[in-house]
């Protein structure tokens, strides 16, 4: 029998540091344990104990879900009119007057009986389980079970493990039926491909036959499943609690930027595990970016630089290969200056590694030629120069308009966020080619590609000619989405563009063009990027895209104060964008093409462009972590440490900038980005200045307008782990106290019993620090240094919460401090949509996206995520296939004016007729697909199907 | 998707389906009805049947699934063209239940939840099935057997095989099934006529 029954030590930690607040003035007064405790009404008494710092024990119950009351484990004693009563505290909400005891015999006796009830058929296998050692089923057994066990029959047995779907085990008789798992893939995801099978002692947790539990976010269940019933083949039998090491960092799998717990084990990657940030992922992650350390762990990661000697790839010394790498450049630079050199990519990188190469370009190179898009994004000038929203800002909009590609695929955890909105009643109004993940909750405004601008006219209620594919009616619906909005606020108050690169065979300039209008007419609207490569964002604040320099500055207006600061001459404007530099290559133009963590074969979305400009340019240095079909072109391919193995920072879609921790060492000679940078910036003749990280960022909030005020300190410490979002002063944040109900040492609370793996690592010995590794028992504030006066001057009321301003509300420099340039804005008349040609009746126009999981070589590299890139094909009306006079699943020949393309053609009734949908990536690089259809420059792309007769 | 289109429910179901629906402010609320629907066009829920169920219902296979296997009177695996349930609780219990079904078993040549190889009876083990008064009760495609005995429960089979019962049990019982063919109440009272009758039992 166990006889001290302590609550399990997290939950008492962090208990004992919450205080209750000041009674809120629709509260109600009650007792729990004979305490006094206020509590706002509607309140679940689980929660209202919780801050009172009573622990009641839980299995079902998640802060993220709605209560179902399903384990019974969290019964109370309750009082009412008829005397206490036995209650679930999880289902309860606290009302006036009511008097709760959590530990009379009662309780307890109602507790052990639960416990006791559960453990029945509960296998004990501990020591064998995944969960074993994190596992709340373990913890309050021992807190609150009765300790020893009346039955003595046979226990049920089944087959073990069953896969529930491709990333999901499932160990039945481990199984306590929580619903969480259930419950998650209904509320949260939407999609309920789970649920309970049977009834009684033979209930399991079960998917339809042939209809396996391929959610992109299964991984979740797995996280927060209270037993060890789940388990993902990546991590099964990995590792043990104890052996993990973990640090808090940021997912670079997408430009969402969710922050996970990152745990190692014998220095290598084994699992990720979401953290509860609460303005961003709120404890959810999607498949790729949980299970894309699979990556960095691969086989196909570069781990020596290679040089090309007799026309082969061969292994090198650093130093040759970087004497190679520089010669290269500059031969280049000695033949046409440092405008024939083109910089490809960046976006994989972290902050620090795009300013370096950002600086290396403009004050080493002198090139403005450098993109970190592949042309599947949209002009840097619109993205920077638009008001920006943060997510929170979107899913509390008075309305959301998506002119975005299906976020579902591209940025998971937005879309989440976004249907959980759109659940709250926020409209969402999506003007789409397709219906997307989320149309079932939206207003669909569907258009034929080409006529984007002309369907936001109609949605402004503007005048526009014939809209072939949207009738009066969609525009009607989405006319009233936005109805209750535009009433309280017509210049846009309180609505959220959601802007992306709607299709990638449609051009950039009618998604620039109708979101200059949204910002025209909507003044005070404000717009959230959904462009999806990893730092895309960070990459463009850091002036990778031509014409812009660190900070959301025009090259012009910055021109001054860096070449002050940089003490260089910066080269003339008007650079190259990454199609610009492919076609000045195809035709000789560029005498070297660096491919920063670009892949232009697989992911610009022209192939045969990429090709000839690959094939034509005389010398190409590939930077990059894995070996990609381009690198396979270089002269010089060198090897880069992944963010997990060197740090930094990085930036979401909101601007919001986190800190990215190291948590093992990079493979063979692996370097990071900026260190290479340093490198060749010396062998050209230059020098970046930089000889540690941290040194990069104090210039980056030295020198760029965006980023002043944003210190490393203000990153790290009190409050700052959800990142800092810059402008600082563009959006709420606490800075200088912990928030309510963090630890004292400014250390986030995680609840134990919500996502258990993090919690319990933590408690042994790996506590959980952001971009830094703490020894435990360390003093916090001495490790990491305390917040400077910088951190908290910038946003202007010097502690405690800044106001949200908007873009350029910098505030005025301190004295002392010189002006920086101004931030840049969108200039009216910037972007326009040329005339787009009308369809012609006999083809269908296409539709290109990508999907979550692909054939590009991060998803390839992932050994769990490989086989679930899907199969190419072309999805159009039924009708269409039915004229043709072929079966689903059989092959037609497609032909646009670019290149032709043999793919098998499915009927789909929810695209619409005249619209043909393949998605980019759904092959191997070597294997045509639809990139060979596609052309960079034109408006729009016409198919036309054959049969292959 | 691209899933195999096997036997769905048959378009004069679907017709039904829809008109079962419409009697629900939710559509949801159809699922169990719907069910018994499928049922009696196949004698146990289709993987393609549950599949329309969940696109009519607004819900998901998996659901559709989960809410059906709650229910003993709904088979997810095809059964015999008699089903044939022994109850074993309290009164018939002691009246002798496990003694009728061990030879239950034996008399079929199945175990419990097993069906014949002739395709003909599914055997199943049931609570009380409000029957005590005629313990031990025996029930067959949803009608009312008993009290049986060993030898009263050769005489059953029997009669089943040889087609003696064919105009009191339905085939493939399922309650609309029933109800369709003579309905609840004829067939318990028929039931109880046969067996005061002393056909299956002392
Ligand atoms: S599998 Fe886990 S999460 Fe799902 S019901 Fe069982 S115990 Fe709960
Ligand atoms: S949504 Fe993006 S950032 Fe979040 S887990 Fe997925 S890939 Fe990572
Ligand atoms: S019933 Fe309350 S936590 Fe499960
Ligand atoms: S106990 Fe058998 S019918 Fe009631």
């Amino acid at each position: 029998m166990v006889s001290e029954k302590a609550a399990p030590l997290a939950a008492t930690e962090r208990s004992s540091s919450d205080t209750p607040p000041a009674p809120p003035p629709d509260g109600v007064s009650l007792t729990i344990d004979g305490m006094a405790v206020t509590a706002p009404k509607g309140e679940l008494v689980i929660e209202a104990a919780e801050r009172a710092g009573v622990y009641i024990p839980r299995f079902c119950y998640h802060p993220r879900m709605a209560p179902v009351g399903m384990c019974r484990m969290c019964l109370v004693e309750v009082s009412s009119p008829r005397g206490p009563s036995l209650q679930p505290a999880c289902y309860v909400q606290v009302s006036d007057g009511q008097e709760i005891a959590t530990r009379s015999p009662a309780a307890r006796k109602a507790q052990e009986g639960v416990l006791e009830f559960l453990l029945l058929n509960h296998p004990l296998d501990c020591p064998v389980c995944d969960k074993g050692g994190e596992c709340p089923l373990q913890d309050q057994a021992m807190s609150h079970g009765p300790g020893e066990t009346r039955f003595v029959e046979e226990k049920r047995h089944w087959a073990k493990p069953i896969s529930l779907g491709p990333l999901v085990l499932l160990d039945r008789e481990r199984c306590i039926q929580c619903a969480r798992c259930t419950r998650f893939a209904e509320e949260v995801a939407g999609e309920p491909l789970i649920d309970f099978l049977s009834r009684g002692d033979r209930i399991e947790v079960a998917a339809f036959p042939e209809l396996p539990f391929t959610s992109y976010f299964a991984g979740n269940t797995i996280q927060i499943c209270p037993v060890g019933a789940l388990t993902s083949p990546p991590y099964r039998f990995r590792s043990r609690p104890w052996d993990l090491e973990q640090v808090e960092t940021t997912c670079t799998y997408c430009s969402v930027g969710c922050r996970v717990a990152m745990q190692s084990s014998a220095g290598k990657l084994v699992r990720l595990l979401g953290i509860d940030s609460e303005p961003v992922n709120q404890s959810w992650l999607c498949d790729r970016g949980r299970y894309g350390f699979e990556a960095v762990n691969a086989a196909g990661r570069l781990v020596e630089p290679l040089v090309r000697r007799d026309g082969e790839l061969q292994p090198a010394a650093w130093h040759e290969a970087l004497g190679f790498a520089a010669a290269g450049i500059r031969r280049a630079m000695s033949s046409g200056g440092g405008r024939s050199v083109g910089i490809l990519g960046g976006a994989r990188l972290a902050n620090e590694d795009a300013y370096a190469w950002s600086k290396l370009a403009r004050a080493v190179i002198g090139t403005d030629n450098v993109d970190a898009q592949l042309g599947d994004g949209l002009p840097a000038e619109l993205v920077l120069g638009l008001p920006r929203a943060t997510i929170e800002d979107a899913v509390t909009a008075k309305a959301v308009v998506c002119l975005a590609g299906d976020l579902h695929e591209e940025l998971p955890v937005l879309h989440l966020r976004l249907r959980g909105a759109a659940l709250q009643g926020v409209p969402v109004v999506e003007v789409s080619p397709v219906p997307t993940a989320l149309s079932s909750l939206s207003y669909l405004v569907p258009y034929r590609p080409g006529y984007l601008l002309g369907a936001v006219r109609a949605l402004l209620g503007e005048a526009t000619s014939e809209l072939p594919g949207t009738t009066a009616a969609d525009v009607d619906a989405g006319r009233r989405g936005l109805a209750d909005a535009l009433d309280s606020s017509p210049e846009g108050e309180g609505v959220v563009v959601v802007l992306g690169r709607v299709s990638l065979a449609e051009s950039a300039e009618q998604i620039a063009a109708a979101a200059t209008l949204l910002s025209e007419r909507w003044p005070a609207a404000r717009f959230l990027p959904a462009l999806r490569r990893a730092n895309v964002l960070g990459a463009l604040d850091l002036g990778l895209a031509p014409g812009v320099l660190p900070g959301r500055v025009l090259l012009e207006d910055g021109r001054a104060w860096f070449e002050d600061r940089w003490a260089t001459e910066l080269p003339a404007g008007g650079g190259l964008d990454a199609g610009g530099m492919l076609r000045a290559a195809a035709c000789g133009e560029l005498g070297a093409l660096v491919l920063l963590g670009a892949d232009p074969l697989a992911d610009f979305p022209d192939r045969d462009l990429a090709r000839s400009a690959l094939e034509t340019v005389p010398f190409i240095l590939s930077i990059d972590v894995l070996a990609n079909p381009s690198a396979q072109l270089a002269d010089v391919v060198l090897p880069a440490a992944a963010h997990s193995e060197r740090g930094g920072t990085t930036t979401n879609i909101e601007g919001r900038v986190t800190r990215l921790a190291q948590k093992v060492v990079p493979p063979g000679t692996a370097r990071a980005d900026w260190v290479i940078a340093s490198e060749l910036a010396e062998r050209l003749g230059g020098d970046l200045g930089f000889d540690h990280l941290e040194g990069i960022w104090e210039e980056i909030e030295q020198l760029s307008p965006v980023h002043r005020g944003c210190t490393l300190g203000a990153l790290v410490l009190r409050g700052g782990y959800d990142g800092v979002v810059v402008p600082v002063g563009a959006a709420p944040v606490r800075l200088g106290s912990p928030p309510s109900g963090w630890r004292a040492d400014g250390v986030r609370p995680i609840d134990p019993m919500a996502t258990p793996g993090i919690a319990s690592a933590d408690e042994q010995g790996a506590p959980l620090f952001a971009g830094a590794s703490v020894p435990a028992g360390s003093d916090l504030s001495e490790a990491l240094g305390p917040l400077d006066a910088r951190s908290v001057r910038a946003g202007g009321a010097g502690t405690g919460e800044v106001p949200p301003g908007g873009n350029g509300s910098l505030g005025p420099a301190p004295a002392g401090e010189p002006p920086r340039p101004p931030l840049m804005g969108l200039s009216s008349g910037r972007f326009s949509a040329p005339e787009t040609p009308r369809p012609d009746g006999y083809g269908v126009r296409l539709v290109t996206r990508r999907t979550l999981f692909d054939h590009g070589t991060l998803v390839q590299e992932c050994t769990s995520l490989a086989g679930l890139a899907p199969n190419q094909l072309l999805r159009v009306h039924p009708k269409l296939v039915e004229q043709l006079g072929v079966r689903d699943g059989e092959r037609v020949r497609a032909r646009s004016p670019r290149g032709e393309l043999v793919v098998p053609v499915l009927g789909d009734a929810t695209v619409p007729s005249g619209v043909a949908v393949l998605a980019l990536g759904a092959v191997p690089v070597d294997e045509p697909g639809a990139a060979l259809l596609l052309d960079s420059a034109a408006q729009v792309v016409d198919l036309r199907v054959e049969t292959l007769g | 998707m691209m899933a195999p289109r096997g036997r769905g429910l048959s378009p004069e179901n679907l017709e039904k389906a829809e008109a079962i629906i419409a009697c629900y402010p939710e559509k949801r609320s159809g699922l169990v009805p719907l069910c018994h629907l499928a049922q009696s066009q196949d004698g146990y829920l289709t993987a393609e049947a549950m599949d329309d169920i969940a696109r009519l219902c607004g819900v998901s296979a998996a659901e559709v699934r989960g809410t059906a296997s709650f229910y003993d009177m709904l088979h997810l695996e095809p059964v015999g063209r008699y089903v044939v349930a022994v109850c074993t609780n309290i009164a018939c219990m002691l009246g002798g239940a496990y003694t009728v079904l061990a030879h239950a078993e034996d008399r079929l040549g199945v175990r419990v939840g097993q069906t014949t190889n002739d395709g003909l009876f599914t055997l199943e083990e049931a609570e009380c099935l409000a029957g005590c008064d005629r313990a031990v009760c025996v029930q067959v495609n949803h009608r009312f057997f008993g009290p049986v005995d060993e030898a009263g429960f050769d005489h059953l089979v029997e009669e089943l095989v040889s087609g003696a019962l064919d105009d009191t049990v339905p085939p493939h019982g399922v309650l609309s099934r029933v109800e369709r063919s003579i309905g609840l109440e004829a067939t318990a009272g028929e039931a109880a006529g046969r067996a005061s009758a002393g056909g299956y039992g002392r």
